[in-house]
């Protein structure tokens, strides 16, 4: 009987070849680098130090507060209103025969112009206080007739404009706290546009009411002005307190840029005819109606200066070890050259994704009660917007740090690669800062270019029926937060699959 | 000195990365310029945009190649080591870096000017075309006006003071990247922090302290009076900091060992 002879198999080797020893040698690699470990940690504290640094710097201390509407969102509710109070359920219909804006042209002189979202209408409202809930339904000047509740909402009826041959009968029903608008072309034949449920308490405040939002001129917006003349003025139901009083609600509201060339809001009547003249917006606002407001965006500016921290480090990772020849040590020990490729980008990755999201998690609630302290309004957001934008501000560092890295491979130069990650990454963003830069370039811009990724840091919301200018520099930007840090993402595979057929094909 | 310069100018000539950076300078240079003119179009009079700094707006650019290229003289020397050659053929350090940054000076001039009066000359011929025209009050790019001639000679100036920036910058912090960093940070950067500065003051002053939103009110032809600094007042804030890293390059390579 021949004893059967063991061929030796040393337990250590199929562990040495391993993806995971691999990571472990990255690893080590990385962390006993001093000046790289330091990165890092700059990046993290550039973040929080920015973050500081814009909280304490600004001061808007005993400016007037922003309106803020049901949904918990900064709004627009500056209007000129023709009120009675509406205690219980009622009913108010009336005809608008006309609806003329007026923009300023040149030096300040009104001239008629277009003003798309012009409104005149019916409204019952809480009360007047700025931001209380209401329901309206007007006719507008470009966009047909409407029914609006809430400050967010917006629903479509009759289309085509008013005139004195078109006019436009509207109607809105209270019962309870359900509204009900209604249209007419001819005072007859009714049509529901919706109904809405609205809290408006036991005494609502009902009427006429007129807006003008500010209209595109040129590269920006101008305020406007809008008067309407509306007939058949018809109550039914608890309205009390008989005379109709005008005011101009929120006249010194944060939201509300004033009237153009010193004019101000008025109504005349004559019976159940009534000619009504105001500005402002009952709407959302947004970036360019609050300029003063911040964004999360804002505070977050330091990822910039850890952007930079972060490619220094990326490139270096692999361009070190072409200048101290330990490329070639690393590709004897493992001669699969893309999985050391895959390692260090897994390594640096990680690494920058947690100095990223520690930054980004300290610096954001930091930075936003320090400015919140001095004053400033900031945009609301929601937890889960909150996290996301922690979450994307991290992956955006940790994406850009591994394609320095494949940039570095390719180039083996950390010169030309920290450049050309740096100057794809934050020159767009510079050019789309530009005032002179029309809003189509910067859209463009912002969507074929690694600076798309940015846009995973935007928390505001564009509204289809607020006119504005809704550029990528003020935070709106034309991809959706994670679809932007994909283009990123998408440059940064290919840098990699090409870095990783050059290091394949080349002498090392 | 003039072994020093024919030294540098030689290691600059016989290697093929400086001519590709400089040709790159020129051609990112005029491609965002060219770019950024063809976007903007004017369709009634007094469009009121500054049209020779949107036709030089390519420098933004253009200066990352030339701070590539400063930043090779110096810590490319140090990565490979020739630096030891160097300061032992010529052991007075200061003539070392002076004669690097006059060769660096000599060949950004010239890239820059060629980029700069390209730049300009697709102004010329692309602007009309898009309803700038001299109806409208926006006559041809001209040297012939004074302040265009202004911008142009300033635009080559921040180009070279961009470039001795960088040299002072490397010959501090050595090593390539983080040279890289440091200055593009010194660059880029600043304009975007300010941005977030909520004291209209604090935003001022820092804007008028960065080398590149300072250096860069030179380029500026319409509507001075609104600039955070004037034109040759901001070219001279650039000048400062280029002054500075000079002197303080200059130093360390004196007190450090090689």
């Amino acid at each position: 009987m021949t004893p059967t002879v063991t061929p030796y198999r040393p337990g250590q080797r199929a562990e040495r070849d391993g993806f995971l020893q691999l990571l472990h040698a990255e690893w080590t690699k990385f962390r006993t680098v001093r000046g790289w470990v330091t990165g890092m940690v700059v990046a993290a504290l550039l973040v929080v130090l920015v973050a500081v640094l814009a909280g304490i710097s600004s001061d808007q201390k005993g400016s007037a507060p922003v309106p803020i509407g049901p949904g918990g969102e900064p709004v627009t509710d500056s209007f000129y209103f023709v009120h009675r109070p509406l205690a219980g359920d009622g009913s108010i219909t009336v005809s608008v025969s006309t609806l003329e804006s007026s923009i300023p042209k040149g030096l300040g002189e009104l001239q008629p112009g277009i003003v798309p979202w012009a409104k005149a209408g019916l409204i019952v409202k809480q009360g007047t206080r700025q931001g209380s809930p209401y329901a309206a339904i007007m006719v507008t000047s470009s966009h047909g007739v409407r029914m609006q509740d809430s400050y967010v909402n917006d629903t479509a009826g009759l289309p085509g404009p008013v005139s004195a041959r078109s006019v436009r009968w509207l109607r809105l029903d209270r019962s309870g706290d359900a509204i009900t608008g209604s249209a007419s072309a001819d005072g007859t034949h009714w049509t529901k546009v919706g109904t809405v449920r609205v809290e408006l308490g036991p005494t609502a405040q009902g009427g006429l009411f007129v807006a003008s939002p500010p209209a595109m001129q040129g590269l920006g917006t101008t305020g406007s002005v809008s008067t309407a003349a509306f007939g058949d003025l018809r109550v039914q139901g608890g309205w009390t307190g008989g005379e109709w009083s005008g005011e101009l609600l929120g006249a010194e509201s944060p939201t509300f840029s004033g009237f153009p060339g010193n004019g101000s809001g008025s109504f005349t009547q004559s019976g159940d005819r009534f000619t009504v003249t105001g500005a402002g917006d009952i709407a959302p606002a947004v970036r360019e109606t609050l300029p003063t407001g911040g964004t999360r965006g804002d505070i977050l500016t330091g990822t910039f200066a850890a952007l930079i921290a972060v490619i220094v480090v990326g490139a270096l990772f692999i361009t070190t070890e072409y200048r101290k020849n330990l490329i070639h040590v690393t590709l004897a020990a493992s001669p699969r050259r893309g999985r050391v490729l895959l390692a260090k980008a897994i390594v640096l990755g990680a690494v920058t994704f947690v100095a990223g999201l520690a930054g980004a998690v300290l610096a954001a609630p930091l930075g936003e009660r320090l400015a919140r302290a001095n004053g400033v309004y900031i945009f609301p957001v929601t937890s889960s917007t909150e996290l996301r934008v922690a979450l994307g501000t991290a992956a955006l560092l940790a994406t850009a740090s591994i394609l320095a890295l494949s940039v570095g491979t390719i180039f083996r130069n950390s010169a030309s690669a920290v450049t050309t990650v740096i100057v794809a990454i934050v020159l767009p963003y510079l050019l789309i800062a530009n005032p002179f830069m029309p809003t189509s370039v910067a859209n463009w811009l912002t969507r074929v270019t690694p600076a798309a990724a940015w846009a995973v840091q935007q928390t505001l919301a564009q509204y289809p029926q607020v006119t504005s200018i809704y550029k990528p520099y003020d935070g709106y930007y034309p991809l959706a937060p994670w679809a932007g840090l994909a283009v990123l993402a998408g440059y940064t595979l290919f840098g990699l699959v090409v870095a990783a057929v050059v290091l394949h094909r080349r002498d090392a | 000195m003039r072994p020093a310069l024919h030294a540098e100018w030689t290691k600059l000539r016989t290697v093929a990365g400086p001519l590709w950076l400089l040709l790159g300078m020129i051609a990112a240079t005029m491609a965002l310029s060219a770019g950024a003119i063809s976007v903007v179009t004017c369709r009634s009079a007094g469009c009121g945009a500054d049209l020779t700094r949107l036709s030089l707006m390519g420098v933004e650019l253009g200066q990352a190649l030339a701070v590539i290229l400063a930043v090779l003289i110096i810590s490319g020397e140090y990565s490979s080591g020739m630096i030891r050659t160097t300061l032992t053929a010529i052991p007075h350090r200061t003539t070392v870096l002076a004669a690097k940054a006059i060769t660096l000076s000599a060949v950004v001039a010239v890239a820059g000017t060629t980029a700069v009066l390209g730049s300009l000359l697709a102004g010329r011929l692309i602007l009309p075309r898009h309803g700038f025209t001299a109806a409208r009050g926006h006559p041809a790019l001209s040297l012939a006006d004074g302040p265009t001639l202004r911008a142009s000679a300033g635009s080559i100036l921040y180009q070279i003071l961009i470039a001795l920036l960088s040299v002072g910058i490397a010959a501090i912090v050595r090593d390539s990247a983080t040279s890289i960093g440091v200055i593009l940070g010194l660059l880029y950067l600043l304009p975007v922090l300010s941005q977030v500065i909520g004291n209209p003051h604090g935003q001022r002053l820092l804007q008028q302290l960065g080398p590149m939103s300072a250096g860069l009110a030179i380029q500026a032809t319409t509507d001075l009076r609104n600039l955070p600094i004037g034109p040759w007042a901001g070219l001279g804030v650039t000048a400062g900091w280029a002054a500075a890293a000079l002197l303080a390059g200059g130093l360390l390579l004196r007190m450090r060992d090689a």
